[in-house]
């Protein structure tokens, strides 16, 4: 790439731009069920091992995004406890697409349960208390209740993963690689241009990123202005 | 609607509060007085279905609904027990008729109070369209009463209802109340700390101390008239204070 190109995106560059997007969204799609169900058992229920779970839930805020990705790394290596599981199912993570997916959604999931938690937390348990009484099955309550008025808290924490999820460096490298054209992302793109000296194109890049987030936090208010009551 | 509650040896304890009740209250409304902390609410609760009792055993009617001892225990989705907390919790993501219509029977049915004949001795048709959030006290009061008798339960807890109201208001709901007592004769269990309001409404009062029934009576034995139109616990009824608890009439 000489320097007339860096202002220029690559067919690796859209691919990059591409792969960050879907693997963001895939990811925030796959912690959604999970991360909302935890969110209602920490917020409402009692049972052992919670403190325990809320400490490995919120991990991933507190460590290295390269240690993260070091453990998954490690987990999913061949030599790893579910590597050589997946090795049997003939089914390929690290350094795939996938792995960026998955090390996204490990680095995004304590964003989706704080944000339903604290919704749940808001809401108290009084509606869902009093829907029961008017005859709603568990099921019902669920449904028509507690999700409707924890909405705007989960779409706001889902909102704040993806946009952790667009932004993932440390995990996705270690776990995905840095592959132009496979698994590279914005992030780990911008990394390389600045590595190999291509600066204004990783001022590009960042330039898309500063667009993306805008697009982003902007679409996250107006979905939260339509939901207010 | 006719409803005797039976409440045998009910015993909860929550964390140094124990509550120990027995008794059995006829249909018609019947108050709980006394103070803040001294179980009311967590009466109604297991009423409700929504706290289990530690020991005991609850029915309505023939409908066995606790019983500690044969492990028996009807949740609260199928008890037909209406309940209407102090705070309301209306669904807020509804509006007015959502929330009326939200217990409502999904099938054909056409015995008292429907939901249309609610709304109209509620004068609630003004408000149907409207959030929530929109809404006064008062009218989210009779929001919360018209919600609550719409899935026709064969009795209702109020737990509170008119607090936080001023007194224009309070008279106002109260009215609705009585109206809704002499259309419908639905039965109530009504707790309060306002001796007026029940000496107003209720048939039977029963007064509630440290988790214990301390007395019950008619209005009239349990109250005497204050400054009109108030009320207050009869002087015997009040707390002693070499025994620290209430005496019975």
């Amino acid at each position: 790439m000489d320097s007339s190109s860096d202002l220029q995106l690559t067919a690796s560059d859209t691919h990059a731009i591409v792969l960050t997007l879907v693997s963001a969204l895939l990811a925030v799609l796959v912690d959604l069920a999970p991360g909302v169900t935890l969110a209602w058992l920490l917020a409402r229920k009692q049972w052992p091992g919670k403190s325990l779970v809320e400490t490995l839930v919120a991990l991933p805020l507190v460590l290295p995004p390269v240690a993260t990705g070091l453990l998954l790394l490690d987990l999913l290596g061949r030599n790893g406890p579910l590597g050589g599981a997946l090795e049997v199912v003939a089914l390929d993570i690290v350094f795939t697409w996938k792995a960026v997916a998955l090390a996204m959604a490990v680095m995004s999931f304590p964003f989706i349960v704080r944000g339903a938690r604290i919704a749940f937390e808001a809401a108290g348990d009084r509606p869902e208390q009093v829907a029961s009484t008017l005859g709603a099955s568990p099921l019902r309550v669920l449904f028509s209740v507690t999700l409707p008025i924890a909405w705007r808290g989960i779409t706001a924490g889902a909102v704040m993963a993806y946009a952790r999820a667009l932004g993932e460096f440390g995990a996705v490298v270690l776990v995905a690689g840095n592959i132009p054209g496979v698994t590279a992302t914005i992030s780990t793109t911008m990394y390389n241009d600045i590595l190999t000296g291509h600066d204004q194109h990783a001022l590009l890049l960042a330039a898309i990123s500063i667009v993306l987030a805008f697009a982003l936090i902007l679409t996250g208010e107006q979905l939260l202005r339509r939901a207010l009551p | 609607m006719t409803s005797r509650l039976v409440l045998r040896q009910v015993e909860v304890a929550l964390g140094a509060f124990h509550l120990a009740i027995d008794v059995e209250l006829q249909p018609g409304c019947v108050g709980i007085f006394g103070p803040s902390g001294a179980g009311k609410t967590t009466l109604l609760e297991i009423i409700a279905g929504l706290r289990h009792a530690r020991k005991g055993h609850i029915a309505l009617d023939e409908n066995i609904l606790a019983d500690t001892e044969s492990g028996k225990w009807v949740p609260p989705h199928l008890r037909r027990i209406g309940y209407v907390p102090q705070d309301l919790a209306l669904f807020p993501h509804l509006n007015v008729h959502g929330n009326i219509l939200y217990g409502a029977p999904k099938t054909a049915d056409n015995s008292e109070p429907s939901v249309d004949s609610l709304i109209e001795i509620l004068d609630l048709a003004p408000l149907l369209g409207r959030r929530i959030a929109g809404l006064s006290g008062g009218e989210r009061q009779r929001v919360a009463l018209a919600r609550a008798l719409s899935a026709k339960p064969c009795l209702v807890l109020l737990d509170e209802p008119l607090t936080g109201l001023d007194q224009d208001r309070k008279d106002n709901v109260l009215e609705y109340l009585r109206q809704l007592r002499q259309r419908w004769a639905v039965p109530m269990i009504y707790i309060s700390h306002q001796a007026d309001e029940m000496a107003d409404l209720c048939d039977e009062i029963l007064v509630v101390r440290d988790g214990k029934l301390a007395a019950r009576g008619k209005p009239a034995d349990i109250f005497e008239p204050a400054e009109r139109p108030a009320w207050r616990l009869r002087r015997t009824l009040c707390v002693s204070p070499e025994h620290g608890h209430v005496e019975g009439t």
